[in-house]
């Protein structure tokens, strides 16, 4: 890899009806690329307002048994977990109303499970999950690395931000293939009408408190990894990143500063 | 439109885009001018597309699980109503229910009055199912009972029939005057082979916490609709034959009338 300097992906004026989608380069050695395509942007931003939603509303209706518990009943004399009070600018709707609040977790339940259908089959069907999501051997093998890296908050530049880094890569994976899905299922396994079909899920779980629990614990790792996430979109460029989920364009910054720039750069 | 329209310019997906957020507006708009709030809604299209997809991927037939002796709960816990405080019901209570009848009326061919030694006559199911709280607690119970479509078979139900309304003792409100329970079922739930009118609950006779002299079981849906002192059983044509708006006491007071998730 050259240092400072980013390859664009087409030789420029090769084309004379060039891809809308070409790298184009921007002063200072930066380069704009074209990261999402609009249904991963749409899918994205959809997914975002019904994930807030499921979590504040499934707040809402956990306060109305604060209480977790495994195995297939209530033990209501010892329960393994007693949820604290929530604060209730964490509520949709605002004040404690389990009927309210089960009637948006609902609607937005069905949004998000059709925009993750929507985006799983597209990411498969177009190859997209594989070529930008799915880590390959080689980047497996840098996996410590770039822990490493990470942890000293280096994070790449460059041509080595076009793809995203094996940390990335897992993330993503995980939440998309695991805890997303898991959401889905122990939601699915505490209803009633859905048992009479999916009852094998309950027995795999251990029962509907299992299930309940279960729910709870793929909601707080998503709530972890909103928090990672967010936070590694401000501290990486929040307008940038920003721009890139909305417009598709994402700019990457030369790994040196170059001879036209005045300001240094602030890694 | 004139010819000169770019149709893929980012500007017609923009306008497209406004189009169909304009048109949600002006939905959401005309549903809060009809009175509806924005939650309310939510529940009636979230309520009809797990209503529907619910109907269409579960089999009529399709059982709820049952579990093994062993699994049920040292306690049940009783909710809503624990003793009702209406006159006729005490009365009842008092003499032991000896005096108790159900009534089954509404569109029928044959109106029924039955008393418990009636019911208890009748081909009996047991079955230990789960109770599924929509507060998110689980009970596990065993429930012995005549199933309600060998009652309605008997009454005879006539073709315009659509919904079974269940009439109780209770008023939540613990009052005499109070407004009292009641809930509704389709026929597809009314049929199933695990609704039953329970009397008996874990080997011995139905207590007055958990719905004395008789409850009802439908195993695919919450605890809500699990009505228990049941005085009549009303087959009617529409929800307009109801005593409430929404078909429930609960689904008047906002929660879902298709209480399967």
């Amino acid at each position: 890899m050259t240092d400072g300097v980013i390859e664009t992906t087409t030789p420029p004026g090769a084309d004379p009806a060039p891809d809308r989608h070409a790298d184009r380069p921007l002063p200072g050695g930066r380069v704009d690329t074209y990261r999402h395509p609009p249904l991963v942007r749409i899918s994205h931003w959809l997914n975002v307002t019904a994930v807030v939603v499921l979590i504040m509303s499934g707040l809402n209706i956990l306060l109305a048994h604060p209480h977790l518990d495994w195995g297939t009943d209530t033990n209501f004399g010892n329960h393994w977990l007693d949820i604290p009070p929530i604060p209730n600018w964490l509520l949709l709707p605002q004040g404690r109303n389990l009927a309210e609040a089960r009637h948006w977790h609902f609607f937005f339940a069905w949004v998000f499970v059709i925009n993750g259908l929507i985006y799983l089959a597209y990411g498969f069907i177009s190859r997209r999950f594989n070529g930008r999501l799915w880590p390959s051997r080689a980047d497996l093998a840098g996996f410590w690395p770039s822990v490493k890296e990470h942890a000293r908050f280096h994070f790449p530049k460059d041509e080595e931000a076009r793809n995203y880094n094996v940390i990335q890569k897992l993330t993503y994976v995980f939440m998309i293939l695991v805890v997303l899905p898991m959401m889905l299922i122990t939601g699915l396994s505490m209803s009633p009408g859905f048992n009479a079909v999916g009852g094998f899920l309950l027995d795999i779980m251990g029962g509907r408190q299992s299930a309940r629990t279960l729910h709870f614990i793929s909601g707080a790792l998503i709530v972890g990894f909103i928090v990672v996430h967010v936070g590694l979109v401000v501290w990486t460029g929040f307008v940038n990143n920003m721009r890139a989920m909305i417009t598709g364009w994402f700019v990457l910054e030369p790994s040196a500063p170059a001879n036209d720039d005045h300001k240094g750069d602030a890694s | 439109m004139t010819g000169t329209a770019h149709p893929q310019t980012p500007l017609s997906r923009r306008s497209w885009l406004a189009r169909a957020g304009a048109a949600v507006g002006v939905m959401t708009l005309a549903a809060c001018q009809r009175g509806q709030t924005i939650s309310e809604s939510l529940r009636v299209s979230a309520e009809a597309l797990t209503r529907r997809s619910q109907r269409l991927l579960i089999p009529r037939e399709a059982l709820a699980p049952e579990y093994q002796p062993s699994q049920i709960s040292p306690f049940f816990k009783p909710n809503g109503s624990i003793d009702p405080a209406a006159s006729d019901y005490v009365a009842l209570k008092d003499g032991g229910f000896a005096d108790y009848r159900l009534m089954i009326d509404g569109l029928v061919e044959q109106p029924l009055s039955l008393s418990l030694a009636d019911l208890r006559e009748r081909p009996a199911r047991t079955q230990i199912t789960k109770h599924d709280c929509v507060e998110g607690w689980t009970a596990i119970g065993q429930w012995t009972g005549v199933r309600l479509e060998t009652l309605l078979e008997e009454a005879g139900l006539m073709p315009e029939a659509r919904y079974i309304v269940f009439h109780c003792f209770d008023a939540l409100t613990q009052t005499e005057e109070g407004p009292r329970y009641y809930e509704s079922i389709d026929l597809v739930d009314a049929m199933h082979p695990q609704t039953i009118l329970a009397y008996d609950m874990n080997g011995q006779t139905l207590g007055v916490p958990n719905g004395a002299p008789l409850r009802l079981r439908v195993e695919r849906q919450l605890g809500y609709k699990q009505a228990k002192y049941i005085r009549r059983i009303e087959a009617v044509d529409s929800f307009e034959a109801m005593p409430g708006p929404r078909g429930g006491y609960w689904p008047d007071r906002g929660y879902e009338w298709y209480a399967g998730i």
